[in-house]
């Protein structure tokens, strides 16, 4: 049984407007997706929205997050704009990469979103590299650098923990474990799966959350962003959590012979979604969803009559000016 | 067209290397987002002279060494760009870059374009190309070519103390990702720098000497053998055009091209690989905008296609050098006559042989 987590009734609607809009966006993705409207490929976080949204609660407008090709739900949790990430998706002239980034590259740097990439790893030395301007700059921001099991079997996580921790910059990386790189899981990929031992040894604080509970997470990330404020050390987390869906696409593939459906109906038994709308007055509850369906509908909307980029902007932003 | 290095007054003779020095620490003086930063940067021997002095005189915080890291090293700098600062991150030699391909090719050259205009990415990548004394397999590659084929990122192989100088501070002044190519050789180099900070456009290359019947296009260390050439060349009867494209993208084609619509013959001179090469690059562009009539000769030289051996006996054959140049070139605009090889006593190559140790 799921820990019943304090939290007060303005905590709740915040956190569950949270993971509703990451929930229902998706699935209108995965919905409008088979039209081939969406000229993207989408790699669902359908079932890991309590990570994102337990540390972006934690998080402070001013602070930053950079994410992974999985990324909607980062990217919403901190604040991304919605029509500009459907429009994105969509292709449109008026998506948050202009149409020239796609789901794997959803950026809002009004709201301090920093990017992501489509190549695991890639961003976490450039969220530790932000997180240096960031020291210099002296205003206790931190960066909280998203990405999955996977990533930390590149050689460049070692490389930026090492380097954060020896230089002392204010990052709290985030592991987003689901036990998979696409379709390999993480016992096939690891010699030894104690991420947090492992990380411990470069002599930082870590963390580790099991049941995917989004208080939890969020508690979690608020110490250790306390900690990285108060001492400007890095911070881990590794949040346990589980893709409900297929690497890429809106499918699921529980038949593929990689996973059981057991794992997936244990996760699914602790759906923090599910469980924190439970926990809501119904009213506030159907309020929260309506005011998110009308959001979302109207995102869809602004993506389907955005119009394509032009042709001249084929070679706009290859460089500056 | 850029100023001519070697005009009478305009400035003191600086080494290459110092030329480097000067402009890092003007960038440093003149820009608080500015640092500089690298394994060794701030060793006793400062990347080979380079930076030495910098962190004495502009505190730990912006010039420092680091970990070896290339990749992840890589992505601090991009990072810290987009954040509004402006690195220069320093490798000892280019070969080192092949650990930092992914940062660069995936995500300092991309960032600007994925993220449709949102960020910039300006980074300076400072790497330095060996050659003579053993350097051999994995310290005297010239993998520029790899970053032209990229878009996104800008590539600029300066060959003398002055456009070493306004290079390396427009590269610091440019918005976008510059790979900053320098020749251990070059280092000892002197010409005439000016004191105070200027700059050296990009993408527009320089005519180094005027001549009728060949145009030599020398990248990086090749141009003083490219000049050498012109030397033993005109003892020979021949008047070479030399050109240093200086910057190799954005690359001044149009420059070249000029030049060979007049000579008609027109060779590259790298010191890198031949294959798919900058010269290769040079060749093309020139032969798309003459088109095929009227009998161009185009030719390029490289490093021969084999890995660089450490014996200076099969070295020597490894590298064009001035005379090799002029041979090639004396063939080109006079296929009729005897094939001709300078006089060894004649001008020789106008550098010091590099002697060790390393």
């Amino acid at each position: 049984m799921m820990l019943q987590t304090e939290a007060s009734p303005a905590d709740l609607a915040r956190i569950y407007r949270a993971l509703y809009l990451i929930r229902r966006t998706e699935e209108e993705v995965a919905r409008i997706y088979p039209s081939d409207q969406i000229k993207s490929p989408v790699h669902l976080s359908i079932g890991q929205e309590s990570v994102a949204v337990g540390v972006c609660d934690a998080l402070d407008p001013d602070d930053v997050v950079s994410g992974t090709y999985r990324g909607h739900a980062t990217y919403l949790a901190k604040g991304g704009d919605l029509d500009a990430m459907m429009a994105e998706l969509y292709g449109k002239a008026t998506g948050c990469a202009a149409g020239k980034g796609g789901s794997m590259h959803l950026i809002d740097m009004t709201h301090n979103v920093l990017g992501s990439s489509a190549v695991v790893g890639s961003t976490i030395p450039i969220a530790a590299g932000y997180a240096l301007a960031l020291k210099g700059e002296g205003r206790g921001r931190v960066v909280a650098a998203f990405f999955g099991d996977g990533a930390v079997e590149e050689g460049v996580f070692a490389e930026t923990v090492n380097f954060a921790a020896l230089r002392g910059l204010p990052v709290l990386f985030v592991c987003e474990n689901n036990g998979l790189a696409i379709h390999t899981p993480i016992g096939r990929r690891q010699a030894g799966t104690k991420l947090c031992e492992r990380v411990a040894t470069y002599g930082i604080e870590v963390a580790r959350i099991e049941d995917g509970d989004v208080f939890a997470i969020r508690a979690a990330a608020a110490r250790a962003i306390a900690r990285i404020r108060a001492t400007g050390q890095p911070c881990f987390l590794e949040c346990l959590t589980y893709r409900w869906k297929e690497h890429v696409g809106p499918g699921e593939d529980y038949d593929a012979g990689y996973r059981a459906r057991a794992e997936l109906e244990r996760w699914q038994a602790r759906d923090p979604v599910r469980l924190v709308g439970e926990r809501l007055a119904p009213e506030v509850r159907r309020r929260i969803e309506t005011e998110i369906e009308d959001r979302i509908a109207k995102a869809i909307a602004f993506a389907e009559a955005s119009p394509p980029p032009a042709a001249d902007q084929l070679l706009r932003h290859v460089h500056a000016g | 067209m850029p100023a001519d290095p070697h005009a009478n007054g305009a400035g003191r003779n600086l080494r290459y290397v110092d030329a480097i020095n000067e402009a890092l620490a003007l960038a440093l003086a003149a820009d608080p987002r500015v640092f500089v930063f690298g394994l060794d940067v701030d060793d006793h021997k400062g990347i080979q002279g380079s930076t030495k002095g910098l962190p004495e005189r502009f505190g730990a915080e912006r010039v420092f060494g680091t970990p070896l890291s290339e990749e992840a090293m890589t992505g601090i700098a991009i990072g810290a760009a987009i954040a509004g600062l402006r690195p220069v991150h320093v490798h000892i030699r280019m070969d080192f870059l092949m650990l930092c391909m992914n940062q660069l090719v995936n995500m300092a050259a991309k960032s600007r374009y994925m993220y449709g205009g949102t960020v910039g990415v300006p980074l300076v990548v400072r790497a330095i190309i060996g050659k003579s004394w053993g350097q051999g397999a994995q310290h005297s590659q010239g993998l520029h070519a790899l970053f032209m084929h990229v878009p996104g990122l800008k590539v600029v192989a300066p060959s003398n103390p002055y456009d070493a100088k306004g290079c390396l501070i427009q590269a610091i002044r440019d918005d976008d990702p510059v790979i900053f190519v320098e020749h251990r050789l070059l280092y000892d180099t002197e010409a005439p720098v000016p004191e105070p900070a200027f700059t050296v456009p990009f993408g527009q290359a320089r005519v180094c000497r005027r001549g009728a019947d060949v145009t030599l296009v020398g990248i990086s260390a090749m141009l003083p053998e490219c000049l050498g050439a012109a030397e033993l060349l005109a003892k020979a009867g021949l008047e070479a055009e030399v050109i240093d494209p200086i910057s190799l993208s954005p690359l001044d084609l149009e420059t070249i091209a000029r030049s060979v619509e007049h000579t008609r013959r027109l060779l590259v001179v790298d010191t890198a690989w031949t294959m798919c090469g900058a010269s290769a690059e040079i060749v093309a562009g020139v032969a798309e905008r003459l088109g095929t009539q009227g009998g161009l000769g185009l030719q390029r030289m490289g490093h021969a296609p084999a890995t660089c051996p450490t014996s200076p006996w099969l070295e020597a054959e490894y590298y064009p050098d001035a005379r090799k140049i002029a041979a090639r070139a004396f063939a080109m605009a006079r296929p009729e006559a005897p094939a001709w090889a300078p006089p060894l006593d004649g001008a020789a190559s106008p550098r010091k042989p590099f002697r060790g140790p390393f």
